[in-house]
């Protein structure tokens, strides 16, 4: 089974900007990928040059094992995406853009599905209307509809979410997840860290070009697992037994390692024991924000040096 | 070829929503031509015997309204898209650049033809107009037609901004129109401007599309399809060979 995307040295310079410097990467079939990064560290570059939009300047790129731009045809016929920008053509209805994307990939008829993505969307009741005359999530409906009328395996979202109210988001998000069910490969970047956390089963975190991290949600938060314990106590310093585990402070409270939640019982018996009372206590877990932080932060320093 | 059936549809469907401005103006704009200079010169002007100066007037009107709306229907299609950002929907599917090609091509060639149309059909009303070799007529229509559409493609894609389209139209599409012969014959003209006008290929599209009509021009015209046919193998090839390499369409 060929991968659902293949990126072997790719690279793209612009004229100003080397905007990608060497990307291998393969996301498997079914997969719900997570590509995230600042501005400007190539994350649209790299989706340009799976959509065709922009060309690699070296590297290869493929589709469901169909070369990007030898075997177009295929590639973008497996490949489903959603720009970044709100884009649409003010000629024309919600339905007739539908009708339309749809003949582009060579469907006629397709209105059986067409009426299927409408309802899934909440969209039926827009269906005669003019997409110019749209709100902004609205519009992003039709974008969304319009990457799907051909059913492709692989599906790029490029910042769905962007300005996008939270109702939105969930229904979004619950149609997307269906897909990926039902055996489609989602590739997703958002810059709401805790979106990519929630949804992606894997990450890559690119900077300047480059992928800086690459593996399972679930390691890179482990990796990054800087459990903390956050503690306001009514004493007058921290007593002996928890100075080691002392990390900084953050106004009144204390912010201690705590590698291993299981510690907390103890140190919490000890400080009764001392007769020390606990004004305020908190557990801090890392989430995605912080590894991501962390990673831009490190790979930032070795630049440098 | 589904993909290039749906494009055509939909560039025809983008002008015909608007065809007040993209076929009613230029109608009328044709017909007013027509109403003053045919009033002012009618009684002065006699360019080929026994045919009235309304008469001369109306192929050279039905063709500069062809090609000024195959140019403009493809350019500005073109412009908006990239303008608007909806450019990545005709981008996005596996459509070929030659069906692309074909699509803005035939789109254009409709525009051009609707407008011509409505100029001949109102200008029925003011003159008798006879169609003597509709072979030429068509002929001329096509392939001037097609050199403007291309023109129009090239443009379109060239274009970053409206002004720049604007500057095409304003500098370079209605002085080879209006320096054509579409008034006049450039028989009438000093030998000086009569040899400029022999290098403006567009005189020999409004030349040949008029000898349809009349069975009279200015030059023969075999010799005017060997001009203008060499264009549009030329066009088509730079706008083929632009939609291939993906030129300010894929970056």
């Amino acid at each position: 089974m060929s991968p659902a995307v293949r990126l072997r040295g790719l690279e793209k310079r612009f004229p100003r900007v080397h905007a990608l410097r060497g990307i291998d990467l393969d996301i498997e079939q079914g997969e719900f990928f997570g590509l995230l990064g600042p501005n400007g560290a190539g994350k649209t570059t790299l989706i340009s040059i799976l959509a065709g939009l922009t060309r690699a300047s070296a590297g290869s790129a493929s589709i469901m094992g169909f070369d990007v731009t030898a075997q177009y045809r295929e590639a973008r016929r497996a490949l489903g995406v959603v720009p970044q920008e709100l884009v649409y053509d003010p000629f024309f209805t919600v339905r007739e853009t539908l009708r339309l994307q749809s003949g582009y990939f060579g469907l006629r008829r397709n209105d059986d599905w067409i009426d299927e993505l409408l309802t899934h969307l909440g969209l039926t009741d827009k269906a005669d209307v003019y997409t110019r005359l749209l709100s902004g999530g609205m519009k992003r409906r039709v974008l969304v509809a319009q990457a799907l009328v051909h059913k492709p395996p692989v599906i790029v979202l490029d910042e769905p979410t962007a300005g996008v109210d939270v109702e939105l988001r969930q229904s979004l998000w619950n149609f997307i997840r269906r897909f990926n069910r039902d055996g489609h490969t989602i590739v997703l970047t958002t810059h709401y860290l805790e979106e990519a956390e929630m949804l992606c089963e894997r990450v890559a975190m690119l900077r300047d070009g480059r992928i800086v991290a690459l593996d399972s949600t679930a390691n890179l938060l482990h990796a990054g697992a800087e459990r903390r314990l956050l503690l306001d106590l009514d004493a007058p310093e921290l007593p002996e037994f928890l100075r080691p585990r002392l990390k900084g402070r953050e106004g009144d409270r204390y912010v201690l390692d705590l590698p291993d939640f299981g510690d907390l019982e103890g140190i919490l018996a000890k400080l009764r024991e001392a007769g020390v009372v606990i004004r305020d206590l908190a557990l801090r877990q890392a989430d995605l924000e912080e590894v991501f932080l962390n990673v831009m932060h490190d790979t930032g320093k070795g630049r440098a040096s | 070829m589904s993909g290039f059936r749906t494009l055509l549809y939909k560039e025809i469907l983008r002008f015909w929503k608007v065809m007040v401005q993209t076929v009613g103006a230029p109608v009328l704009t044709a017909l007013l031509y027509l109403l003053i200079f045919s009033h002012v010169l009618e009684d002065h002007v006699q360019v080929y015997p026994g045919v009235s100066y309304t008469a001369f007037l109306m192929p050279g009107l039905i063709m500069m309204s062809v090609l000024q709306n195959t140019f403009a229907n493809s350019s500005s299609s073109l412009i908006q898209s990239k303008i608007t950002g909806n450019i990545v929907f005709v981008l996005l599917p596996p459509l070929s650049y030659l069906e692309f090609f074909l699509a803005y091509l035939f789109a254009a060639l409709i525009r051009g033809f609707t407008v011509g149309l409505g100029v001949l059909l109102v200008g029925l009303f003011f003159a008798d107009i006879e169609m003597r070799h509709p072979f030429w007529i068509l002929a001329f229509a096509l392939t001037s037609g097609a050199v403007f559409a291309c023109m129009g493609i090239i443009a379109g894609i060239w274009a970053t901004q409206y002004d720049n389209l604007a500057a095409v139209q304003n500098f370079i599409i209605m002085p080879l129109t209006f320096l054509s012969g579409v008034f006049y014959s450039i028989h009438s003209l000093p030998p000086f401007w009569q040899s400029v006008s022999h290098f403006n290929p567009v005189f020999y599209m409004i030349d040949g599309f008029r000898y349809g009509f009349f069975g009279h021009g200015d030059v023969n015209p075999w010799l005017g399809l060997g001009v203008v046919m060499p264009f549009v193998i030329l066009l088509a090839g730079v706008t083929l060979k632009l939609l291939k390499s993906g030129y300010k369409l894929r970056h």
